[in-house]
């Protein structure tokens, strides 16, 4: 058997100069994608085949592959399964069953791979390797096509919050390169990716095996496909950024070395910020504004979401880890009652009426949990249920002993996401999304009365750092503009 | 001594560096966020110190994340006895300088009964001096959690460890039941006598780790760029023959040539490269056409395939 991947590899040298490639790979933060898949759809050989086409597998690591599997493929390539497969005992099953990080890079960028099991009862670890994922690569056997286990993936990715998806047709070569099969599989897969609102989807016919499609074209066995490769389609995806919401600083430690000086230090979750700018601090609702952004090499004139830095403010407030500084102008909820969506991690299931602790950012918290329904992978439908069980995705409502800081995480995915830890076994029981905020004063708000204030900015932050007002701020709509602006909007309202 | 590092440092660490490129300021502030989360959470962390490049990145990463306070934990060297006389130099000279507290451990039963990589095997001693001797450090200083500098890419067991490791109170790492770790949202409780491993590092390659080095201007042991130097060639490595303890076999002979070293561990256990690499950017230009893993100059490694994994489940980082 001839392999073409090899021969279009000649023709078509990937590798730039190594001093360009050194240059060009750091323009843009590593990608970070899960790939999934059922059993036997040839995840593990898609992998080996990235890492090794993209070199980053070195010869010592296939010499202890050989050495340990005695066997190669028929391309007289290493078993890249087991390059994948770290433990003992996947080694021993044949099975993937844990999480790995892969890291792999080209010229034009870096990514770090979730390599996720397909077997059903860890699905939950795929839920941990979506987590942090920004873009998700759904593989398909092309003689099988979509199966049950491939729409459960989907969903799964899609509920974690992942809008980018790659559809990889594999072992395409096993069809004789059939285009046909290969259009009912996208045409199949577009119509189920409508019900969960996925739109962005690149389909790529491959054979992991032979290398086609994947770092290297396989024009020369399918000439009837002119689309990316995987590499490239990688490459040209986006990477996710809360820097377009508003600010937002989950408060990891008080910095307090000496008299003098006193930091907050975190990492910005949200949005940016300068000194200057006016913050609040959640829960207390405390105002106060920036005067300096403190970081080891400079005093720098701003930070954005995903900057680790220490926050210096105007005036003494009290401040502790777990609370949140936010911008003044653009709050997150606030409140006892929340909905969200879990997917439950452990054995032991969710019960109703049992206290957990939920940690988000870094704010820990007693939470009561109420499961409300459970989503049925097979039929997409949400039905009833009490408790939840391992690997279930459920809709509960959250009730908490104290106010709790969420924004949604279809608006964040850092403030809308958290873990629930079982306090008996101290084990993470669940992952979690905040979908809103509930009304817990219920009757309270029937009245849909509102009552148009227009301040002076100093009088404003007094009331704003009120008790009551922190209490209903979550009521609240506030807009900073000038005076005259104000007098117009309070003008047209006259009329 | 003034506990808050001063503006005039900061200038000077501000002086002619360029920004860091987007891929090592993501890196950099993933660990700045696992050390300030571990030391908020846990009641006495403690960062394992090898005097290598991860953990020379380590501690610089560390004395960003808690700038300007100092590192408000202790560095721990569990030393075999058998470093290059060179590691020790500079990490007297590193602790000074940065105005450290250090805590260094030898296993005294390994000292005791004399336990060397020659008498015992690399598997032996490694057991006893390396895994054990931590076991007993950490157990001395009831430290709940340690931060470790270890990297995904490093090794397949390493690939599917979390960022927090959790470790029984006998120190046993379990990896078929590790805790789901979500987003970035770690999870630290833990019961009495328990604790966890932290690992900064772990979406850090071996290049993001020159890079960084290079763009950061972190200081490093010399052994790592071309020189020079004595060696004996012995099962298949070049073992530097420098220190008086290191007795030649019948039939080695003592060499001389230019090599370096791409990891540091035992001098005994550690084999050199033939490099004429001498600056940083030599290093990267040879790693990103390297054909090798770094592991592969550590004897310990080879033992047996999975001994890695073998090894953490008794303790070893």
């Amino acid at each position: 058997m001839t392999v073409s991947a090899t021969a279009t590899a000649e023709a078509l040298p990937l590798e730039a100069p190594v001093a360009e490639q050194a240059r060009a790979i750091r323009d843009s933060r590593p990608l970070r994608l899960i790939t999934c898949g059922s059993v036997d759809d040839g995840k593990s050989t898609l992998i080996g085949r990235l890492l090794w086409d993209t070199k980053a597998v070195k010869e010592d690591q296939a010499a202890t592959l050989h050495r340990d599997s005695g066997k190669q493929n028929d391309l007289g390539l290493p078993d890249f399964a087991l390059l994948l497969d770290g433990l003992q005992a996947e080694r021993e099953q044949g099975i993937t069953i844990d999480v790995a990080y892969r890291y792999f890079s080209t010229d034009r960028r870096s990514f770090i791979v979730a390599d996720t099991p397909g077997h059903e009862q860890y699905t939950r670890n795929m839920a941990t390797g979506a987590s942090t994922a920004d873009l998700a690569v759904l593989l398909v056997d092309a003689r099988a096509g979509i199966l049950e286990q491939t729409r459960r993936h989907a969903t799964i990715a899609s509920l974690m919050g992942i809008r980018q998806f790659v559809l990889a047709v594999n072992k395409i070569d096993l069809t004789n390169y059939d285009r046909a099969r290969f259009l009912e599989i996208v045409h199949d897969f577009k119509e189920f990716a409508l019900t969960l609102g996925v739109k962005q989807i690149t389909a790529i016919p491959m054979s992991a095996l032979k290398g086609e499609n994947v770092v290297y074209d396989g024009r020369a066995a399918m000439p009837w496909y002119d689309g990316p490769t995987l590499v490239e389609t990688l490459e040209k995806a986006t990477t996710r950024s809360n820097q377009t919401v508003g600010f937002r600083l989950p408060v990891q430690r008080v910095s307090r070395p000496g008299e003098s000086f006193r930091g907050y230090q975190g990492t910005v979750a949200g949005g940016s910020v300068k000194p200057g700018d006016s913050v609040v601090i959640l829960p207390s609702g405390m105002v106060a504004n920036v005067t300096k952004i403190v970081t080891f090499d400079l005093v720098r004139n701003a930070a954005v979401a995903g900057d680790a830095i220490t926050l210096v403010l105007d005036r003494q407030v009290d401040v502790s880890r777990g609370d949140m500084i936010v911008a003044i102008d653009s709050q997150p909820m606030t409140g006892r009652g929340f909905d969200a969506q879990i997917v439950a991690l452990q054995p032991d299931r969710i019960e109703p009426g049992k206290r957990y602790w939920l940690k988000s950012g870094s704010r820990r918290q007693r939470v009561l949990i109420e499961p409300v329904s459970q989503l049925d992978l097979k039929t997409s439908k949400w039905g009833t249920a009490e408790r939840l069980g391992m690997n279930a995705i459920g809709k509960v409502h959250l009730t908490f002993d104290e106010q709790a800081i969420f924004d949604t995480y279809e608006q964040n995915r850092t403030t809308g996401a958290f873990i629930l830890i079982d306090p008996d076994t101290n084990n993470t029981v669940a992952g979690g999304m905040i979908t809103g905020r509930r009304s817990e004063l219920g009757g309270i708000h029937k009245d849909d009365q509102r009552v148009l204030l227009s301040l002076p900015a100093d009088l404003a932050e007094k009331i704003m750092a009120s008790e009551l007002f922190a209490s209903r701020r979550q009521d609240v709509d506030i807009r900073h503009t000038t005076v005259g602006r104000a007098a117009e909007i309070l003008g047209d309202l006259d009329e | 001594m003034s506990d808050i590092r001063n503006e005039a440092e900061a200038k000077q660490n501000a002086t002619h560096k360029p920004p860091l490129d987007p891929h090592l300021k993501a890196l950099e502030n993933e660990a700045i966020h696992i050390f300030r989360e571990v030391a908020a959470e846990f009641e006495r962390p403690v960062m394992l110190y090898s005097i290598g490049k991860d953990s020379s990145v380590l501690l610089h990463l560390a004395r960003k994340a808690f700038y300007p306070g100092r590192v408000p934990f202790p560095l721990l060297h569990v030393n075999t006895g058998w470093k290059f006389a060179e590691m020790i130099a500079f990490r007297d000279n590193i602790v000074k300088e940065y105005d450290l507290d250090l805590i260094e451990h030898i296993n005294p039963r390994g000292a005791a009964e004399n336990v060397t990589p020659f008498t015992h095997g690399s598997a032996l001693y490694t057991d006893i001096m390396k895994t054990e001797s931590l076991r007993q450090a950490l157990d001395a200083g009831k430290y709940d959690a340690a931060f470790g500098g270890a990297r995904r890419d490093e090794e397949a067991s390493r690939a599917k460890e979390r960022i927090y490791s959790f470790r029984t109170p006998d120190h046993r790492w379990d990896p078929r039941n590790q805790r789901p770790e979500l987003w970035n949202v770690y999870n630290g409780m833990i019961r009495q006598g328990e604790s966890v491993r932290a690992f900064p590092l772990s979406n850090w390659t071996e290049v993001d780790i020159w890079r960084y080095i290079q763009a950061e201007d972190i200081p490093i042991v010399p052994l790592y760029f071309a020189k020079k130097r004595p060696y004996v060639e012995r099962d298949g490595m070049m073992i530097m023959a420098e220190d008086p303890r290191m007795e030649l076999l019948p039939g080695e002979v003592r060499q001389e040539g230019v090599i370096r070293f791409r990891t540091l561990g035992c001098f005994p256990l550690t084999g050199a490269i033939r490099s004429n690499a001498t600056t940083l950017d030599d290093i990267i230009a040879e790693l990103e056409t390297a054909t090798v893993s770094e592991r592969q100059g550590r004897a310990i490694d080879r033992d047996q395939s999975g001994s890695m994994e073998k090894k953490k489940r008794e303790g070893y980082f």
